[in-house]
């Protein structure tokens, strides 16, 4: 167990002689989601002992910790107060931080009803590409003084500086949850997904595998209990979101030397069976499918219904993540540029020429 | 040519060649360059700044865009972007020597997707035509601005507008999908997409609240959500306005969200009582609207919980809409408090800063003494429920000086703001109007960085200039330079 740190003055100091050698650096909190993202040779900036909570006061609704801190003390705090940080990051790992969830961006089931970490981020404290430490947002729920750096920095895989410090916006934890199982096939799922997408329902998560298809209802003890009656399933008491989530399920337990594709598309895809076996998430605006089709082929089906696909975990000749086009991609160098004029943090972690 | 990284210097202007250049783009029906025609466009809805452009050019396609954008960005003239020219706090004020580019003409709904609950539309759509066009689908759009009869999407985007309902709902940046903008040299770039998590950079939230000064936006995919089952108003009275503010606090405190909570003081209630009777209670010296949605079932738990809460908070009434025709009064009354102000006094200044809530009770005190102070009325409307306050100060243009002192001491409450640890504008933006309260809520080395930024999309500084974010020589002469924990942030940067 770590103790509550500033060591914000010695992380300004590394990244200054790195900006001064011209050496990259590669900011790492728990060490979690290495994975996620291309292979690069960097000196590590350590975020790990940058910790601790800074303020939460609950009837704020927004709590800011330190980079570093565990996502799992983060979520203790919470908890004692029945609330909750309502884009439910995965966690990869015991040692996962605040500053590795919103450097990635990655998000939970609950994301198509509460929003993902982007939508979350109020604030965050940087340490910019020359050292500087600097604070963008701030506490409050609306805020539009000046660019919208926080959310710029949320999912830039730490390319652009070292968050060291977040603020997110949190929700009370809905007063009753649980978990319904349906019988149905995929195609079955994803019309019952689109009715019910379009009705005012306590949705907080929606998913289909193996033929099953699974409803969380989220709310007051009413609005669950006559949603629950209106729906219909069988009552389901284990912790499978978690494990979705947490990529514990079978599915995600499979052959590893089969990539896994996380694609990203417009909710009323039809079914991608064609590349691959797959588990339909957020409503059916996420398909997580197994394929060693080549990657070219998956992201032009992707592409094809108006979405993108990252190679998730395993060997990804095609790159990582799905790329950009070249007026995108030089846009992307100049923001680089402005953040980090010597390109020292994390060169080629997106994109090898970013 | 831009002489310091935070200030820009532009070639001088051939009007004639340009005027000539747009002709040729939108033909001379869609140019303005009267002394006349350009008349109304010299303000946005923050009329205490005038200035007219050398030209308002109103096109109607995105390859006119482009090609206006080309034109401008091969003979370095800036261009603002101007929706519907609501905005409160002067980011649409044209540059004289500039072309203000009107988005009017693109008010086309071009798409409703009812399967993936989304509609395309152009930017000069007005808020509240969406929902309007999607209401037989039960759907509707969300972010709701009090303005939203008359302000375009696009603004709205370049604002971040807020609304009545952003406490559950969001802003605009949680309810917009994909944005496409056209950048200062005249390219079409996609930013954001029909699908969650767009690869590389979150673009899409840069985009939102820039003010106009990174890109146009020309077409927007917004969200679209179902309708709640049910929704019902609460309206509680107070006899102090501390009272209600600690009421807020207990309603978040108890764990309940609701759709909206609004509060207005004992002026403003009066005011939208008289001009719109929505049958408040005048008496009152502060009002809660308290909404609850959701299913049925849902709302009653909700509205009885939330009913004792006010009653435990000294509430002296709390009355329940009774139906869909009461609801929608109680609402007027709230949407329509600034019109309502604007009865009541010649000229009324509208400020927009945000607090932790915690702090309401103490910044609304605070306010009160600098208005005795200042000897300028200030009546409070506000989104309680996200610390979003809007006091409005009194005034009247026709005195000397009264509108100097009322800027002054609209400046001095958002220094409150964000001496209590809140910002400067919450919604409305810093335009011209808050441009040097930025050097109060910002240090220097972060002023800069969001310079570098803005040149990372618009190198020459044609976009927009001299909005949104101060140069550190404006910050120097204003005399303020971001002050936390009592000392001065960066006393090592030279002050010009
Ligand atoms: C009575 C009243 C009540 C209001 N209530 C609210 C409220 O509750 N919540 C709230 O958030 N705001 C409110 N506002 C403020 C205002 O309506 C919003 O800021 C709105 O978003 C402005 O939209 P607009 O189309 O009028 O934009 P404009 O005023 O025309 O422009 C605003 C800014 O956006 C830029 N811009 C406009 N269109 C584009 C485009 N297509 N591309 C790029 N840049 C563009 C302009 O350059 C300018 O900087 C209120 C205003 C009034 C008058």
């Amino acid at each position: 167990m770590g103790e509550d740190r500033d060591i914000g003055e010695a992380l300004c100091a590394q990244v200054i002689e790195a900006a001064q050698q011209r050496k990259p650096l590669r900011p790492r909190g728990g060490d979690t989601k290495d994975f996620y993202g291309e292979a690069i040779n960097a000196e590590t900036l350590d975020l790990a002992p940058h910790r601790g909570i800074v303020q939460y006061q609950p009837t704020e609704l927004v709590i800011t910790a330190r980079a570093g801190t565990p996502l799992r003390l983060i979520e203790a705090a919470l908890i004692e107060h029945r609330q909750m940080l309502p884009f439910e990051p995965p966690h990869f790992g015991e040692h996962a931080t605040l500053g590795g969830a919103i450097a990635c961006g990655l998000s939970g089931p609950r994301r198509p009803w509460q929003g993902g970490a982007r939508d979350l981020v109020l604030g965050t404290r940087m340490i910019n590409g020359r050292g500087e430490h600097l604070r963008f947002g701030g506490e409050v729920m609306k805020n539009v003084a000046g660019y919208d750096v926080s959310r710029l920095l949320t999912g830039s895989l730490g390319t652009l500086g070292a968050i060291t410090e977040v603020s997110l916006k949190v929700l009370p934890a809905p007063e009753q949850e649980l978990t319904l199982v349906q019988q149905a096939e995929p195609m079955t799922a994803l019309q019952r997904f689109r009715n019910w997408r379009a009705q005012p329902l306590p949705l907080s998560g929606l998913a289909c595998l193996d033929d099953r298809l699974y409803i969380r209802l989220s709310g007051t003890e009413a609005g669950v209990a006559s949603a629950r009656e209106r729906l219909g399933g069988e009552l389901l008491d284990a912790p499978f979101w978690d494990d979705l989530r947490e990529q514990r399920l079978a599915f995600f337990q499979a052959d590893p030397e089969v990539p896994l594709w996380r694609i990203s598309v417009p909710p009323a895809t039809p079914l991608l069976e064609d590349v691959g076996e797959t588990l339909v998430d957020w409503a059916g605006a996420l398909r997580w499918v197994r394929s060693d089709a080549p990657g070219q082929t998956v992201r032009e089906l992707a592409e094809r219904h108006g979405g993108h696909a990252t190679c998730f975990r395993g060997d990804c000749a095609a790159g990582r993540f799905h790329p950009l086009p070249e007026t995108q991609l030089t846009l992307h160098r100049r923001i680089k540029q402005a953040l980090d004029p010597h390109g020292i943090f994390s060169p080629g972690r997106m994109y090898r020429s970013l | 040519m831009s002489a310091t990284p935070d200030h820009y210097e532009f070639p001088p202007l051939d009007r004639e060649a340009l005027l000539r250049g747009l002709r040729a783009i939108v033909g001379e029906q869609n140019l303005l360059h009267s002394e006349e025609a350009l008349r109304p466009y010299e303000c946005d809805g923050l009329s205490a700044y005038r200035r007219l452009p050398q030209a308002v050019v109103l096109p109607a396609t995105v390859a006119q865009v482009q090609e206006i954008m080309s034109l401008c960005h091969a003979r370095q003239v800036p261009v603002v972007a101007r929706g519907a020219g609501t905005g409160l706090s002067g980011g649409a004020l044209p540059y004289g020597d500039g072309v203000l580019l009107s988005l009017a003409r693109f008010n086309r709904i071009l798409q409703i997707d009812r399967d993936n609950l989304t509609a395309r539309v152009q930017p000069g759509v007005r808020n509240l035509a969406i929902s309007e066009a999607v209401a037989d689908l039960d759907l509707y759009y969300a972010p709701d601005p009090s303005s939203q009869i008359a302000c375009s999407i696009g603004g709205n985007v370049a604002e971040n507008a807020g609304g009545l309902h952003c406490l559950k709902y969001g802003l605009t940046v949680h309810n917009v999908l994909e944005v496409q903008v056209v950048t200062v040299d005249g390219e079409l770039l996609r930013i954001g997409a029909s699908s969650f998590d767009a690869p590389g950079y979150d673009l899409l939230a840069v985009m939102h609240g820039s003010e106009g000064m990174l890109g146009i936006v020309v077409e927007v995919l917004v969200k679209l959500l179902p309708r709640p089952e049910q929704a019902r108003v609460l309206l509680a009275a107070f006899d102090e306005v501390v009272q209600a503010a600690d009421a807020v606090g207990e309603i978040i405190a108890a764990g309940i969200l609701p759709a909206g909570l609004e509060m207005m003081d004992n002026p403003a209630i009066r005011a939208a009582e008289d001009f719109v009777q929505a049958g408040y209670p005048v008496e009152a010296q502060a009002i809660l609207l308290c909404e609850l949605d959701g299913t049925e079932a849902e709302v009653t738990a909700l509205a009885d919980q939330v009913e004792a809460i006010l009653e435990d908070c000294a509430a002296t009434e709390v009355r329940s809409a009774r139906d869909e025709d009461e609801r929608a009064r109680f609402w007027l009354g709230r949407k329509s408090a600034f019109p309502a102000v604007g009865r009541i006094s010649p000229d009324y200044y509208c400020m927009d800063g945000t607090i932790p809530r915690s702090q309401l009770a103490h910044v609304l005190t605070r306010i009160q003494a600098l208005s005795d102070e200042y000897g300028l009325r200030v009546v409070n409307v506000f989104h309680a429920g996200d610390g979003n306050l809007h006091p409005l100060i009194l005034y009247d243009a026709s005195q000397p000086g009264e509108l100097e002192r009322t800027e002054e001491l609209g400046g001095k409450v958002l220094e409150l703001c964000v001496q209590v640890g809140g910002t400067i504008t919450g919604e409305h933006g810093v335009g011209m109007e808050k441009i040097d309260q930025m050097c109060v809520q910002f240090a220097a080395p972060e002023l800069l960085q969001f310079h570098a930024l803005k040149r990372a999309f618009d190198a020459h500084g044609l976009l927009n200039p001299g909005k949104a974010v101060p140069t550190l020589h404006r910050c120097a002469e204003f005399g303020a330079m971001h002050v936390h924990h009592g000392e001065l942030a960066h006393p090592d940067i030279p002050r010009f």
